[in-house]
C-alpha cells in the first residue's frame, strides 16, 4: 500500500504541471486583483450587464465569451474608457442602451475590472495591466 | 437490434403510464388557481378564481403589441423580423394558420375604423381592411407618419387612436436623464433639455392623413421619458400612458442613494395625459414613498428637495420601480365580472435596473377605475410568466408580458416578447 501511494501522487502532480505549462493564460489572476475588479464591476457595470454577466435581453449585451471581451485588449479598454454607441451585434441581437464612457475610473480600476471580466462568467483570458490602460488613454489624448 | 426496439417500446409505454397518472393528479389540484391545461408547455399562470388561461401560440418571436379584429384575427407586431417580416397574422386567432407581412420591425399595432395601424421605430403605416375585416393589400400600406426619432434607446413608437380621427404616438427620449453624456457617471444634466423638443412625450397626428412628418404633429404631453404602454380611454375620452421611470440613481449618485433605494426609486407612473400636460422628465422623478415629484440629482436634487417639481403634473397611480409597464388596456367587454368593466389591465415587462436587488414584475395587473380615475388599489391579475421565483429574481425568466388585446368575446389576450407566446384568458366562473 505505502509503496503505491507515492507514485500516484507524483503522476498527478506531473500531469497538472504539464497542463498548466501548456496553457499559461489559464492561470487565474491573483485573488486580490479579482476582488478589486469585482468591487468595480458591482458598482459600475452590474446594473446593466447583471450579476451573472449575461446582460439584459435586447438592452445590454452579455460579457460571457464575446469577441470584445476576449479579443484585443486595446479595443476592450477603449470600450470601457470611451463608451460605445454604434450598435454591435451578438448572436443576431442588437442592444437599445448605450455603453457609457467611464472617465471617472482610475487606470488601476479599469485594469482590475477588465481582468475580472476576462476571468469571470466562463471567460478565461490574460489580465489587463495598468500599463495597457495608460497606453490607450494616452493615445486618446494625443 | 430487435431487443433494443423491444426495450424502447417498454420504456415509452412506462413513460406514458407515468405521464397520464400525473395528468390525472393535476386535475384534482387545479381548483383554486387556474393552471394551464395539460398539453401546454407553460408550467402554469396564476389567475383569480374563475379565470383560465390557454396558450394560443408559442415561439412566434419577439411579439410586442397585439391587436384583434372583430372577426377574431390576431395581429402581432414583431420587434425583430422573422423571415423578413414584421407583422404576424393568426387567422381566427389560430396558431396553425399564421401568415406574415410588413418588412419593418417595431412595437405598435392597433385597429380602428376599418384600418390596421402598425409602427416601425420611426414611422406609422396603415392597411385598409375589407368587408371581411381582412388586410386588403398587405404589401402596400399607406405611410401615415415618417421620420420620427430613432436612436436605438426607447425607440418603440407605441400608438393609440381616439374617436375623433387622431393618432397618438410615443416618442421616447433616447436618454436616461438628459445628461450631456448619456448614462455616464458625473456628466451634467442639460438644462433646458434639448431632447424635449423632439422626444420625451406623446405627439398627436391625424390618423387619416398620409405623408405626415414630425413637424406636422402636435406635442400633446411632455416630460415623459418613455411610455411603451398607452391607450385612449373612450369612456373617459382621455389619453392614459405609463411612464418608464429613470434608471441608475445609485450608480450615478451613490452618496444619495443605496442599491436598495435604486431598486425602489423612482415609481413607474400611471399618467392621465391631457393636452399640455408636463410630467417633469428629466428634471423630476416620482418618489412613491414620499408621494411627491422630487428634483433629479442631475439637476441639483438631494433625494428630498422638490424645487421646480412641485408644479409638474402628478401620476394618478404609482407602481414599484423599474417594472417596465409595456401595455395598457381598458376593459370594455362583458365576459369578465362587473368590477373589471372600464378598469385598466397593465402588462409589466419586468425589471433589470433593480440589480443587485432581486428583479420584479413579469406580470399583468388590474386597476379598478371609475370616472376615469383609479377607484381602488392595483392588484396582480396574471402571474407566473417568469417560470419560478429564482428565475424572476435573476431576471432569466421564461416569458415577459408585453402586449394586451381584447377578444371579440371579451377574453383577454396577453403576448410575450421573450419567446413569442400568446395566451388567452377567459372567465368561466359564476
Ligand atoms: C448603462 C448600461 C451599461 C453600463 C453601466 C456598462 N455597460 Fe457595457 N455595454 C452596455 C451596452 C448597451 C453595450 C452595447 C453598446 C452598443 O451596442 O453600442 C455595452 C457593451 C460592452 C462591451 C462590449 C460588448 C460585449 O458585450 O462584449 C463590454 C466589454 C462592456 N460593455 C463592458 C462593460 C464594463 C466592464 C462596464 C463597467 C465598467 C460596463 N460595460 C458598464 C451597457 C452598459
Amino acid at each position: 500500500m505505502r509503496r503505491r501511494l507515492i507514485p500516484v501522487n507524483v503522476v498527478i502532480a506531473a500531469l497538472l504541471f504539464i497542463l498548466l505549462s501548456l496553457e499559461p493564460d489559464q492561470t487565474k489572476p491573483p485573488a486580490a486583483v479579482m476582488e478589486r475588479g469585482k468591487t468595480v464591476y458591482t458598482k459600475e457595470c452590474l446594473t446593466c450587464h447583471q450579476a451573472d454577466g449575461l446582460g439584459v435581453q435586447r438592452m445590454n449585451p452579455p460579457l460571457a465569451k464575446t469577441e470584445w471581451v476576449l479579443g484585443p485588449k486595446a479595443r476592450l479598454i477603449k470600450i470601457v474608457v470611451n463608451g460605445l454607441t454604434d450598435p454591435i451585434e451578438i448572436d443576431g441581437d442588437t442592444f437599445h442602451n448605450p455603453m457609457p464612457p467611464h472617465p471617472h475610473l482610475t487606470d488601476q480600476q479599469v485594469a482590475d475590472v477588465l481582468t475580472y471580466v476576462r476571468n469571470s462568467f466562463g471567460n478565461k483570458a490574460s489580465a489587463v495591466t495598468i500599463r495597457e490602460v495608460k497606453k490607450v488613454r494616452a493615445e486618446k489624448k494625443s | 437490434m430487435k431487443t433494443i426496439k423491444w426495450y424502447l417500446s417498454c420504456l415509452v409505454f412506462t413513460c406514458m403510464i407515468v405521464v397520464s397518472a400525473c395528468a390525472e393528479e393535476n386535475k384534482n389540484i387545479s381548483d383554486t388557481t387556474a393552471i394551464l391545461p395539460a398539453g401546454s408547455v407553460n408550467p402554469g399562470l396564476t389567475l383569480p378564481d374563475g379565470f383560465t388561461a390557454t396558450t394560443v401560440a408559442e415561439n412566434l418571436g419577439s411579439v410586442r403589441h397585439i391587436a384583434v379584429s372583430s372577426n377574431g384575427d390576431i395581429y402581432a407586431k414583431l420587434e425583430k423580423l422573422k423571415d423578413g417580416k414584421g407583422i404576424l397574422l393568426l387567422k381566427g386567432g389560430n396558431a396553425t394558420a399564421v401568415s406574415s407581412f410588413g418588412n419593418y420591425p417595431g412595437t405598435g399595432i392597433s385597429i380602428k375604423d376599418g384600418y390596421l395601424y402598425a409602427s416601425s421605430n420611426s414611422a406609422v403605416y396603415r392597411y385598409k381592411l375589407n368587408a371581411n375585416n381582412e388586410v386588403e393589400n398587405p404589401g402596400k400600406p399607406e405611410t401615415i407618419i415618417k421620420g420620427l426619432t430613432d436612436r436605438g434607446q426607447h425607440n418603440s413608437k407605441s400608438i393609440t387612436l381616439d374617436d375623433a380621427g387622431n393618432i397618438y404616438v410615443n416618442i421616447g427620449a433616447p436618454s436616461n436623464s438628459c445628461q450631456v453624456q448619456d448614462r455616464a457617471v458625473g456628466s451634467k444634466g442639460q438644462d433646458p433639455c434639448p431632447i424635449l423638443e423632439y422626444a420625451g412625450g406623446i405627439w398627436q397626428f391625424k390618423a387619416g392623413t398620409p405623408g405626415q412628418e414630425f413637424k406636422d404633429g402636435v406635442r400633446y404631453a411632455t416630460g415623459i421619458r418613455n411610455s411603451v404602454a398607452l391607450s385612449w380611454n373612450s369612456s373617459a375620452n382621455e389619453l392614459y400612458v405609463l411612464q418608464h421611470g429613470r434608471d441608475d440613481l445609485h450608480r450615478m449618485f451613490d452618496d444619495l442613494y443605496t442599491t436598495k433605494d435604486n431598486a425602489e426609486l423612482p415609481a413607474e407612473e400611471f399618467l392621465l395625459a391631457k393636452k399640455g400636460s408636463n410630467f417633469g422628465w428629466p428634471y423630476c422623478y416620482y418618489d412613491g414613498k414620499q408621494q411627491k415629484k422630487i428634483l433629479a440629482p442631475e439637476y441639483g436634487g438631494d433625494a428630498k428637495t422638490q424645487g421646480r417639481c412641485e408644479s409638474v403634473d402628478k401620476p394618478i397611480m404609482a407602481f414599484p420601480a423599474h417594472l417596465a409597464p409595456n401595455a395598457l388596456l381598458f376593459y370594455t367587454g362583458s365576459q369578465f365580472p362587473e368590477k373589471y368593466k372600464n378598469g385598466a389591465f397593465i402588462a409589466f415587462h419586468g425589471s433589470w435596473n433593480r440589480a443587485p436587488e432581486p428583479q420584479a414584475g413579469f406580470f399583468v395587473v388590474f386597476v379598478p377605475m371609475k370616472d376615469g380615475k383609479p377607484s381602488g388599489e392595483w392588484e396582480v391579475f396574471a402571474d407566473g410568466f417568469a417560470g419560478s421565483d429564482e428565475k424572476k429574481a435573476s431576471g432569466r425568466v421564461d416569458y415577459r408580458p408585453c402586449g394586451l388585446a381584447q377578444a371579440p368575446d371579451g377574453a383577454l389576450y396577453v403576448s410575450d416578447d421573450n419567446k413569442g407566446n400568446i395566451w388567452k384568458i377567459t372567465y368561466n366562473g359564476k
